[in-house]
């Protein structure tokens, strides 16, 4: 099958320093692919690259046909901003030349309910906020979703209905989902490859492959990446696939 | 001709800058639009200078501001917002130089409502229709903007033009009330309304049109209030704006 992303050689620099350092993967249709690694690796420079949105050396190849949309990871928006995700729907709607059932559909998809559809987005709790981010990337039906740490600004309720919602979008979809996760519990969930970053590709492969102890020890700094662990697997079970639902939160 | 074709020329160019601050103040660059008002200033001294419209004098060097703060937003920096006050404080002093008559002066920051030939009223109720109208055509593509414009260009919206489109509306909402207000009160009448529609709305929609309503209404009320005491009308339309945002602090939103 023809992948749907293949990078290669991928080498950013601002103002002479090197952000991205010859990285390179490919990915399947379908596959979800969790970038990790810590502070400072360039996590958000290579989603912003695969958008167009950084100047780069090396290639990047996207499918034929390919649509993406990108949850970003922080948007400060005004508290006193009148406008809803109503609004915001309908807007890029608009602009795209998209039907109203469009925007029914994916209001159905993530389970947006009309009162967060019509609340200010400065008054939407954090994890109400990112669905209807999520919502507004997958208007236009994109065959590629991004997420920047989709989960970095909700509470853990939040966090497991977003991946959650994130991997039924894989199963009823057949969405490729790339992913900038902090939480190495949600790659071994869901991830079916894992790219380690820090400057320099470090590690990738599926999680059981890629996620050795000595990577994770080159990739955050030795004895440190136990924080980064379920529990389950950093008792000696790292290369198992967690339960979708058993996983416990222990990140420090 | 005569103050029925003035009253509705003030009404259409009240409304295009209602909805222009409504836009500007969403998009948090009201205070670079304010500045933008007084670039008017010195183009006002040239066409007076030169006997040409002062509309003529006061929008080419509105259009080269527009220009100039288009680049400047680009950059984040604090320099930008350095380079914004020295436009503006030069703008002014620049006028000041320009302009030798004291009445003139006065005209020309403050405005007035003064007789209208046919092709002033034409060209005035043109610039605000079509304020008002690209303005809606624009608003879809505004709004995701101002929301994030990392998620407009993955929207595949073109950001930077939208801005300028934004700003030459803008440009063109102060040209359309230059007449009533003059270069140093036009900025409230764009400023005044949308702060206060925004204190009573919680929906775009009703935020749109409150800014609408209440630049008019300011308009009109400012218009025969000064009018029957033979006062000064273009300051008198701002304080019965700042009268309503007064008013409107009084309203506790939840």
């Amino acid at each position: 099958m023809q992948p749907a992303l293949i990078v290669s050689g991928l080498t950013v620099s601002f103002d002479g320093e090197t952000v991205l350092n010859d990285v390179s993967f490919e990915i399947a249709p379908g596959e979800s692919l969790s970038i990790i690694g810590p502070n400072g690796a360039g996590k958000t420079v290579l989603l912003r690259a695969l958008l167009g949105a950084a100047p780069y050396q090396g290639t990047i190849t996207w499918a034929k046909g390919t649509r993406v949309g990108y949850v970003p990871q922080k948007i400060d928006a005004d508290r006193h901003l009148p406008i809803n995700f109503k609004n915001l729907l309908a807007a890029k709607a608009d602009v795209q030349h998209l039907e109203p059932s469009d925007v029914e559909g994916v209001i159905a998809t993530v389970g947006l309910t009309e009162r967060m559809l019509m609340t200010p987005v400065g008054h939407l709790s954090g994890g109400e906020f990112q669905r209807s981010l999520i919502a507004f990337a997958l208007l236009g039906n994109p065959s590629v979703l991004i997420l920047d740490e989709p989960t970095a600004s909700i509470d853990i309720t939040g966090e497991q209905q977003t991946y959650d919602l994130i991997h039924r979008l894989q199963d009823t979809h057949g969405i490729t989902v790339i992913v900038v996760s902090h939480d190495l519990s949600f790659v071994y969930q869901y991830a079916t490859k894992v790219l380690c970053l820090n400057t320099s590709g470090i590690c990738f492969g599926t999680p059981s492959e890629a996620l050795t102890p000595d990577a994770l020890e080159k990739l955050y700094g030795p004895h440190k990446y136990f924080h980064y662990l379920p529990r389950q697997n950093a008792e000696g079970n790292a290369q198992s696939h967690a339960h979708r639902h058993g996983s416990e939160k222990d990140i420090s | 001709m005569t103050e029925p074709y003035s009253i509705a020329l003030a009404i259409l160019a009240a409304a295009a800058a209602g909805l222009v601050g409504a836009f500007a103040l969403m998009k948090r660059t009201i205070l670079a639009g304010d500045v933008m008002s007084h670039i008017a200033i010195p183009g006002l001294g040239l066409a007076l200078l030169w006997a040409w419209d002062p509309l003529v004098g006061g929008g080419m060097t509105l259009f080269i501001g527009i220009l100039i703060i288009w680049q400047l937003q680009k950059k984040t920096e604090l320099s930008a917002e350095a380079a914004i006050g020295v436009i503006f404080a030069s703008s002014v002093a620049l006028g000041a130089l320009l302009i030798h008559s004291d009445e003139a002066l006065v005209d020309a920051l403050f405005g007035g409502f003064k007789n209208l030939s046919p092709a002033e009223f034409a060209f005035g109720a043109g610039t605000s229709i079509l304020i008002i109208v690209a303005l809606w055509l624009l608003r879809n593509k505004l709004i995701i903007s101002l929301f994030s414009p990392e998620l407009a260009k993955a929207s595949g919206i073109d950001v930077d033009r939208t801005n300028l489109w934004f700003l030459l509306l803008f440009g063109l909402a102060i040209l359309a009330n230059l007449r009533f207000l003059g270069a140093l009160l036009v900025g409230s009448l764009i400023i005044i309304p949308a702060s206060v529609a925004r204190q009573l709305t919680h929906s775009l929609n009703t935020f749109l049109a409150a800014s609408v309503a209440i630049s008019v209404l300011s308009m009109l009320i400012g218009f025969f209030v000064a009018a029957h005491y033979g006062i000064d009308s273009g300051a008198t339309v701002v304080v019965t704006a700042a009268g309503f945002f007064i008013l409107s602090l009084l309203k506790k939103k939840n």
